[in-house]
């Protein structure tokens, strides 16, 4: 190093510490998203005070997926749809970590879509973080469960005529406990939701409305990442509490964001302490973890 | 290190095979069991799902066998020991993750109670016709450690010894019974926590900031550490570099999955674990493995009675193959006769490995039921020099 560089001031960013400087750049196009994403993800560990060796990231595969490999805290990039099924086993052999899962509509609510209204179901105590693109984008842009009737899809390529879930209407039916949309637009939002979802004991769902500039974007002719941006700004609507079979998202049609589940439920482990021991009375010791 | 004894049931039990792999995982000190029913596989499940609430761990009837074979990773990683339980069709929906396991090497074991296939087959019957879908089943360049035990007691013992198997050398291990040792009781003896031989999982301890998830030695084979321990590292199914990161490129493919397979390959004798009975001066070796081992004995011994010269070869470990030991018996043999219950699987890895220098007869089984003495006999008659 020459002795004018040592001068420099040194290059750091607030995020440094979660994030792998190493790995970056990365992977996503510009006005992508993803990068809001993490940026509230780590806000929202930051504002929950959390130690970064106390929370881990299971991915499952997509443009989403790869979150797991820039978070510079215990992660794990999975399988295709099964992020939420390995993130139960790492939850359940050691329940004091904050699980989080991390990952796309495609992958969370298609192929994984079993495994998610399950955890749902058992209420597993992991965070999901489903972001929606309204896409496979990974692949190049095909449909996907979320993909609005009439959009384009290069396995639509005459526009959608499935009908899409709706993600928080899924995740209330099968018993989420905390269940908010918002878009990549509403960052500060975003961090409070991502926060309530990891305090929050059991199965909590965030979904995040997030551009894909280079597919979806592209493909519905809808402009840059930007202009969706904007389109959130100008279309979205915040009703906390709504119904969420109300929910459905028509194509640049109004989306309605906000905080529409948080309800008390045992979770998994709570529930099987407090049967076995109605069961087993003293001879029953919690189970906390089969780790030592 | 010695078995914890919470899970070990010291004494003299009648049980069945399902019942006693249940057992031998207890006492190898697995913890976490995730898996989704399937006959002839279920009783391994319910056994530990009773078990474990009083030993301390965690079982989950996952909504799928893909589910079951994720969890039982993520288990692993955070520090537990884990293992799944299948039969054919679960076995098949394994596949995936089982290449997840091996990429990431995970410490793991599943065990296969195999029924008749292909598909539904025959759900109550035997069968062997896994044992190649064991070697071969996930996509990618691999190896793998099987065992196949051919009685309730060594389901109990092969089960410590899968977990043993997996903890040494990271890689998810396979135990492939049969509905026959899954479904027959027989009298098991479980000795003392302090008689039962773990192998510790191999965890790092040097500087954290030095720690990379997949530097290695001279032995191949990464030091572990668990979610939560403060390492923050990354793993991933994804050609990966010593940092664990994603890595694009040939020369990276190469260095990794030849890794993979070299951890395995260079230990193969170290490895296999082979029972051989009168092979000294033999002209024909009958080779068998699990249910197929018991069955051939009757055939084994009318021969030996009526004069001929036959050795047995039971394998205790099926994967990896015995390539070495296989190839030197050609030399000094007339004949091995292969007896497993499929069409022919083994049999070809044997035929490989004999080379042309002894001949090589099967003697098959579509399945469903064990073979007949009388033909395993004929087998090891027809082909006597
Ligand atoms: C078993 C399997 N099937 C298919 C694929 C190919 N694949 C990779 S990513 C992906 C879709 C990802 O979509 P989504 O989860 O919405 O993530 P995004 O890229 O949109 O963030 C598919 C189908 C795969 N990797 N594995
Ligand atoms: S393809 Fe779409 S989702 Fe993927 S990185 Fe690019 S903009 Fe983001
Ligand atoms: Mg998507």
């Amino acid at each position: 190093m020459t002795k004018e560089a040592t001068l420099e001031p040194e290059l750091s960013h607030p995020m440094d510490d979660l994030l792998r400087m190493d790995r970056i750049p990365h992977i996503w196009c510009p006005t992508c998203g993803l990068g809001t994403v993490v940026t509230a993800f780590a806000s929202a560990i930051e504002k929950l005070q959390l130690g970064l060796d106390d929370i881990t990231v299971v991915s499952g595969i997509g443009c989403t997926g790869r979150v797991a490999g820039y978070v510079k805290i215990d992660s794990f990039h999975t399988t295709h749809g099964r992020a939420i099924p390995f993130a139960t086993g790492l939850h359940l052999a050691n329940p004091k970590l904050k699980t989080v899962v991390i990952s796309g509509d495609g992958d969370l609510i298609s192929i994984g879509g079993n495994h998610f209204i399950h955890a749902a179901r058992r209420n597993v105590d992991l965070t999901v973080i489903c972001v929606n693109n309204f896409i496979y984008a990974m692949t190049g842009g095909q449909v996907a469960p979320t993909t609005p009737l009439t959009a384009n899809a290069s396995t639509m390529p005459y526009g959608n005529f499935e009908q899409p879930f709706s993600i928080p209407y899924l995740a209330d039916s099968c018993g989420a406990v905390y269940v908010a949309r918002w878009s990549a637009l509403h960052v500060r939002r975003l961090v409070t939701a991502i926060a309530e979802a990891i305090a929050k004991p059991g199965f909590s769902v965030v979904e995040v409305i997030s551009p894909c500039s280079t597919l979806y974007s592209r493909r519905n002719r809808l402009g840059s990442g930007l202009d969706l941006m904007r389109f959130y700004h100008d279309n979205c609507e915040i009703k906390h509490g709504a119904d969420t079979r109300e929910l459905a998202i028509g194509f640049q049609e109004k989306i309605t964001v906000g905080k529409f589940i948080d309800r008390d439920r045992p979770t998994f482990v709570e529930s099987m302490n407090n049967w076995y021991g109605k069961v087993f009375g003293d001879e029953y010791e919690p189970y906390e973890g089969s780790v030592k | 290190m010695t078995a914890d004894p919470k899970g070990v049931l010291t004494g003299a039990h009648y049980l069945d095979g399902d019942h006693a792999a249940a057992e031998g995982a207890l006492a190898a000190g697995c913890r976490f069991l995730a898996g989704y029913p399937i006959t002839p596989s279920t009783e391994v499940a319910e056994r530990f799902a009773a078990r474990i609430p009083k030993v301390g761990g965690c079982f989950i009837q996952m909504e799928d066998e893909l589910g079951s074979m994720a969890a039982i990773l993520g288990a692993a990683w955070a520090g537990a020991k884990s293992m799944t339980v299948t039969s054919g069709p679960g076995f098949s929906l394994m596949m995936e993750n089982l290449g997840l396991g091996i990429m990431m090497e995970v410490p793991t074991v599943l065990i296969n109670v195999q029924r008749g296939g292909p598909s539904t087959g025959l759900p109550t019957l035997p069968g062997q016709a896994d044992i190649m879908q064991a070697r071969w089943g996930s996509h990618g360049d691999y190896e793998i450690i099987a065992v196949a035990p051919s009685s309730p007691q060594e389901a109990f013992d092969y089960m410590i010894m899968a977990f043993n198997f997996s903890e040494k050398y990271r890689v998810p291990t396979l135990v492939m019974m049969d509905e026959c040792v899954g479904h027959m009781t027989e009298k098991i003896v479980i000795p003392e926590p302090e008689e039962i031989e773990i192998v510790p999982r191999k965890y790092y301890d040097g500087p954290k900031e030095d720690y990379l998830p997949y530097n290695v030695d001279t032995d191949m084979i990464p030091w572990m550490v668990k979610a939560g321990d403060g390492y923050r590292f990354h793993t991933t199914g994804l050609t990966h570099d010593e940092r664990g990161y994603p890595v694009m490129n040939a020369e990276c493919q190469d260095k990794l999955v030849n890794r993979l397979l070299d951890k395995i390959r260079s230990r193969v004798d170290e490895i296999v674990v082979l029972e051989e009975d009168q092979i000294e001066g033999a002209d024909t070796v009958v080779i068998s493995y699990g249910i197929s081992s018991r069955v051939a004995i009757p055939a084994i011994e009318q021969a030996r009675a009526d004069g001929m010269k036959v050795g047995s070869l039971r394998m205790v470990t099926v994967w990896p193959f015995p390539e070495n030991r296989i190839r030197d018996l050609a030399q000094k043999i007339g004949k091995f006769v292969v007896v497993e219950l499929n069409c022919g699987q083994m049999y070809y890895e044997v035929e490989r490995a004999a080379a042309g220098n002894a001949e090589t007869l099967l003697v098959p089984h579509a399945g469903g039921w064990v073979h007949d003495s009388e033909d395993i006999y004929q087998a090891i008659k027809g082909g006597e020099r």
